[in-house]
């Protein structure tokens, strides 16, 4: 079962990615990126992450996917031209990014053994554990984050404010 | 059944790399910007899958501050992306190239 999940979602993952990476319309390819947010919150499910499951749902597939239509809409963005720079990025950038993925392949696959498996229901961190974390020993982290938020909304408004 | 880790750490790696492929295909500044997001998407999955293995929940908080920062760094990604429109009216990434030689 936990197999069979894991390999349904994660063929969604790629499926959506590889989608990403073939169309050439940024909103096709923002609805990609929210299959393989989503998909990955099933994962992190069945890794026993129930709250992260939950935050990536809201604020990666809900929150910051909902920014990047409405920035794609409210520029009205349409296909994407060939320019003279991309033809050096394909020579580059297939290569080099299967270079990369053959390398983190060997080194997982050197290191299979020791690393072991994950069983479904085997290993479970409540939202109760990860509070009892982020609010005793990582307190002041945790409230640093709120003012860098606070931070990010005042530059974001004053970045896309329209000057007079 | 077991699912052996390294099938998440597989799987995290084939995400991050066609993210790093889309980041240097893309010509559309979103495009490129969401690329950035699967990436971080892939290291975070990377995480849990470690977090599970060792039994730790220091994993998921790492998981939870980047979901912060990102969250972060896309308003404010966006909102310079709004300027550049408005500046040079283009969202091709070849056509912002004011401080090529």
């Amino acid at each position: 079962m936990h197999l069979v999940l894991f390999f349904i979602f994660g063929g969604l993952c790629v499926a959506g990615a590889l989608n990403l990476l073939l169309q050439r319309h940024p909103i096709n390819s923002a609805l990609s990126l929210i299959v393989v947010m989503s998909s990955l919150a099933v994962l992190y499910l069945l890794l026993g992450a129930e709250f992260l499951a939950a935050a990536q749902v809201i604020v990666y597939s809900g929150a910051v996917m909902v920014l990047f239509t409405f920035v794609i809409m409210l520029l009205n963005a349409g296909l994407e031209e060939r320019t003279r720079g991309s033809k050096a990025a394909y020579i580059v950038g297939f290569p080099g990014a299967a270079a990369l993925f053959a390398l983190l392949a060997y080194m997982f696959l050197q290191n299979s053994g020791p690393l072991g498996g994950a069983r479904l229901g085997d290993y479970l961190v409540t939202t109760a554990d990860l509070s009892r974390v982020l609010f005793r020993d990582l307190l002041l982290p945790f409230e640093v984050t709120s003012l860098l938020i606070l931070v990010a909304i005042l530059g974001a408004v004053a970045l896309a404010r329209r000057e007079h | 059944m077991v699912v052996p880790i390294y099938y998440y750490l597989i799987l995290s790696a084939i995400l991050f790399c066609i993210g790093v492929a889309a980041f240097l295909i893309k010509r559309n500044i979103i495009t490129v910007f969401m690329s950035i997001e699967l990436m971080l998407n892939a290291v975070n999955l990377s995480f849990v899958a470690f977090a599970n293995h060792w039994h730790q929940v220091s994993g998921q908080i790492f998981v939870f501050f980047v979901m912060v920062v990102a969250a972060a760094e896309a308003a404010v990604g966006l909102a310079i992306i709004i300027a550049l429109f408005r500046a040079r009216s283009t969202l091709n990434v070849d056509a912002v190239d004011l401080m090529k030689l």
